[in-house]
């Protein structure tokens, strides 16, 4: 049975090794990298680094493939329905037109356009990748840990691992409700009509809402009995110490922000990377 | 001991929630001292959790009410000390194992504490290393509570309160989610506990029996708010007051008073170990030779067999592997084994939650691997453990209809088949009631009765009597028994072993997947093997019987049987 929402599953490797906070910066500062920048040649060059990191973090290809099919259906869908929307956007960005063919009235696609939207899917497939690896690779209590040592409040920060804590309970008791409802024939399969199954679900939720309410108390006393609370902060069973590893993750991740920055104020002149001027 | 000071002393304390018109407790006068174990039982609703709130501080600081009297812990009153500082003393492991585990594994729930109180990561490693070694969870440090069985979740709660050095140890029913066997190795930890490191122990529970497996000094009798008996075990299963209020003895005791033995503080009777088993021999003997010969029961045709059957989730594990067995219209059959054997898959598997692997499932004969859930439900009636999470309508009548709407039968109809329902199961007066105003036993009937609309001829229970006191467990079981004597074939899935002796002339035993027995109730709870393959525990009748040195102790295991029968027809 899926009892887990995503598997975290503990390896020794560099990236799991890693503290979350650590992960969790490089990766605002890759996505910031990547989405200030319109140079083909540097997200190519993050989206070789971000598959290469996967690799070495022996994350598993069944782990993420139910999430990489939703990622490539998404960007089939993007990449057509930005051209429906704005066929001419390319031209508008490089301020150059090289057209190559024509489909009809304004829709004549151009190189500028090809390149505009090459980039974005470009964009997304480098950011994508190094998300999956934060949740996956990050032990949410340690994540919590992480954030809270940032300055996040630690209740704010506990509630996240709590969340995942209860979160396959809840998945369970869904289950189970859903079979006794069944049982007493209750169609939620797709033979019903749309507006039933929704109705149908609903006498699901109804007990499910009432049975987490009892949890609540359970946990809010078991919480409260072992001082959670007492003090404006806590300390982490889960914290992992910042080790020379983390400080060279950082920097690589600073030396590609600088790169791609240094592409845009030096070779560019610009966000944009225009190889059609001749 | 009386020359100490009590670590926890009520003087003539009463408590009120404001949301109750009637007082909770009432003129609670007890002290405990440092070092003793004490056990307190009574009926549901008499007060046990609330006095446990009292001691424990969510009492006034998570739940308001009004208090008159004093109540001092190690001391100090309630207002001269935070939750927090009463945590530091008593530490208390909830009733719910899973729902208490906060952490997302063994060691960070242990630490939970020590983090909340600032303690740096190196010392809180060694402390929650310590600590879980204690309770032998050492080595499981890393695992999740979804890897663990209710008994190692509940050790990972004990640890989580012990790491702050508590002087007091206060178990919440400890028993009621743990099957026999690890019920036994539960109390069998907290003796230790309690030798090895001088703890003061409370335990609230109602499944006396089991806690005095080992030593207490003393029982308390709650009723209605007040304590009405302090006396050690040996003084106390001698009067008949458990009985009057509907909290189940010992049942070898039981068996004692059955046998006309006079019982007396001095023939050590709280205990089946220090019983003085030369003096009540005679009678036991006695009593035997008197009882009538065991008649069976014809059975049935069989109306459900299950063939060969084989089921896994994952490709890993088989869940069900060949199980085969019978069962004769009009039965009443008990599915027992450990948690986690199966039982409850199997019984997905009947009802077509879960699709078999390989083998088939006759029905009268019929094959019914074709038969959609909603076929199946005319037939076979399944009833959850909880009926919070089956209840989804909020009136009574609403809810028992929602099968019969569903399929869309005339209004007419329906009521008179729900009228009919709620009949049988002793709530046609409260037809109209919301369901928000019944009890938890109410409810249960609730959605039996939402069953019984539909006219199965099988219903498929999961742990009905899970969490009830006697009186409840009776009330439950009596009803379920009505129902099986007008024709509905029961079958319960159940590790309580008082149910399967008493109502359940046959059971069926399931153990990692695999049927290890299929028999009479009694002859597999005086099989010494079986039970410990099944995790389940021998009745301690059986026990009283081999101890007493009675010729025939399953013979006599099933005459007490019959006697409470037939004594229970007869009242």
């Amino acid at each position: 049975m899926k009892d887990k929402l995503f598997d975290y599953i503990e390896k020794d490797n560099f990236v799991f090794n890693l503290s979350g906070m650590t992960k969790l910066l490089c990766f605002l500062i890759l996505t910031f990298t990547v989405m200030f920048s319109y140079d083909a040649r540097v997200i190519a060059g993050v989206l070789i680094f971000s598959f290469w990191v996967l690799h070495v973090s022996e994350i598993r290809f069944s782990q993420i493939r139910v999430m990489l099919y939703y990622v490539l259906v998404f960007l089939a869908i993007n990449f057509v329905l930005t051209f429906v929307f704005s066929p001419q956007y390319g031209v508008e960005i490089y301020g150059t037109k090289h057209e190559l063919f024509t489909i009809s009235g304004r829709y004549v696609m151009t190189r500028e356009q090809l390149l505009y939207q090459g980039t974005k899917v470009l964009k997304y497939l480098s950011v994508i990748p190094l998300g999956m690896l934060f949740l996956l690779t990050t032990n949410p209590s340690e994540f919590a840990a992480s954030l809270s040592s940032i300055g996040v409040s630690y209740k704010a920060s506990f509630a996240v691992a709590l969340t995942l804590r209860y979160f396959p309970d809840m998945i369970r008791d869904y289950n189970d409700i859903a079979l006794s409802q069944q049982a007493r024939g209750l169609d939620l399969s797709k033979k019903e009509r749309l507006g039933t199954r929704l109705k149908n679900v609903m006498n699901i939720f109804v007990p499910l809402i009432f049975s987490s309410l009892d949890r609540v108390e359970t946990v809010s006393n078991a919480m409260d009995l072992r001082s959670f609370g007492k003090h404006k902060k806590r300390t982490w069973y889960a914290f992992k110490p910042l080790k020379k590893a983390d400080g060279a993750a950082f920097a690589v991740s600073i030396v590609i922000a600088l790169i791609s920055l240094g592409m845009t104020f030096f070779v560019n002149h610009g966000r944009f990377w225009n190889p059609f001027i001749s | 001991m009386e020359s100490k000071k009590p670590i926890i002393s009520f003087k003539n304390f009463s408590f009120q929630y404001f949301t109750q018109k009637e007082p909770t407790l009432y003129d609670i006068d007890l002290d405990i001292y440092p070092g003793e174990k004490v056990l307190i039982v009574g009926p549901s609703g008499c007060g046990k959790s609330t006095l446990a709130h009292c001691i424990n501080g969510l009492i006034p600081y998570a739940y308001r009410g009004t208090i008159s009297g004093t109540l001092l812990v190690d001391g100090k009153s309630p207002g001269e000390s935070s939750l927090f500082e009463r945590s530091k003393k008593i530490g208390t492991v909830l009733q719910d194992s899973d729902g208490q585990f906060v952490g997302l594994t063994v060691g960070e729930d242990i630490a939970f504490s020590l983090e909340n109180d600032l303690v740096p990561q190196s010392e809180m490693k060694e402390t929650v290393k310590r600590v879980a070694d204690m309770v032998n969870m050492g080595g499981q440090l890393r695992s999740s509570p979804f890897e663990l069985s209710g008994g190692q979740k509940q050790r990972t709660a004990l640890a989580g309160v012990m790491v702050d050095d508590v002087e007091v140890l206060l178990f919440d029913e400890p028993l009621a989610n743990l099957d026999p066997l690890t019920g036994k190795t539960a109390i069998d930890m907290i003796d230790r506990i309690y030798r090895q490191y001088h703890k003061t122990v409370i335990i609230i529970e109602h499944r006396m029996e089991d806690v005095l497996y080992r030593h207490v000094d003393r029982v308390l009798v709650l009723s209605e708010g007040r304590i009405v008996s302090d006396c050690p075990p040996d003084e106390l299963v001698c009067s008949d007051l458990l009985r009057e209020l509907g909290i189940r003895e010992p049942l070898y005791v039981t068996a004692l008073k059955y046998a006309g033995v006079t019982l007396t503080p001095d023939l050590h009777p709280g205990y089946l170990d220090t019983l003085d088993i030369g003096r009540v021999r005679e009678a036991l003997l006695h009593w035997q030779a008197e009882q009538p010969p065991h008649v069976e029961k014809e059975p049935g045709d069989v109306l459900l067999s299950v063939r060969d059957l084989s089921f896994q989730y994952t490709p890993r594990r088989k869940n069900l592997e060949d199980i085969s067995f019978d069962v004769h219209r009009g039965e009443m059959v008990s599915i027992v084994g450990a948690n986690g054997a199966g039982k409850s898959t199997l019984a997905k598997v009947i009802c077509g939650f879960c699709k078999e692997d390989a083998g088939d499932i006759l029905f009268d004969g019929q094959s019914i691997r074709d038969w959609t859930i909603k076929e199946r439900s005319f037939k076979i009636g399944y009833v959850m453990q909880n009926p919070n999470q089956m209840i989804s309508k909020s009136m009574i009548f609403d809810e028992v209809a929602l099968g019969l709407r569903i399929r869309r039968l005339p209004e007419e109809e329906i009521r008179e088949r729900v009228w009919n329902a709620l009949k049988i199961c002793g709530l046609y007066p409260m037809r109209n009631w919301p369901v928000a105003a019944l009890s938890y036993g109410q409810k249960k009937r609730v959605t039996i009765a939402s069953m019984l609309v539909m006219d199965p001829q099988i219903l498929i229970l999961d742990e009905p009597t899970a969490g009830q006191d006697y009186r409840h467990y009776t009330d439950i079981m009596e009803f379920l028994r009505s129902l099986n004597r007008r024709g509905i074939t029961i079958l319960m899935i159940t590790h309580d072993m008082h149910l399967m002796l008493e109502y359940t002339p046959h059971a069926i035993v399931i153990t990692d997947g695999k049927k290890i027995g299929d028999g009479g109730a009694v002859e597999i709870l005086t099989d010494a093997d079986m039970a410990e393959r099944a995790n389940l525990k021998l009745t301690s009748l059986y026990e009283l019987a081999t101890k007493a040195r009675l010729p025939d102790p399953q013979g006599f295991v099933q005459q007490f049987i019959d006697h409470e029968e037939g004594s229970r027809n007869e009242g």
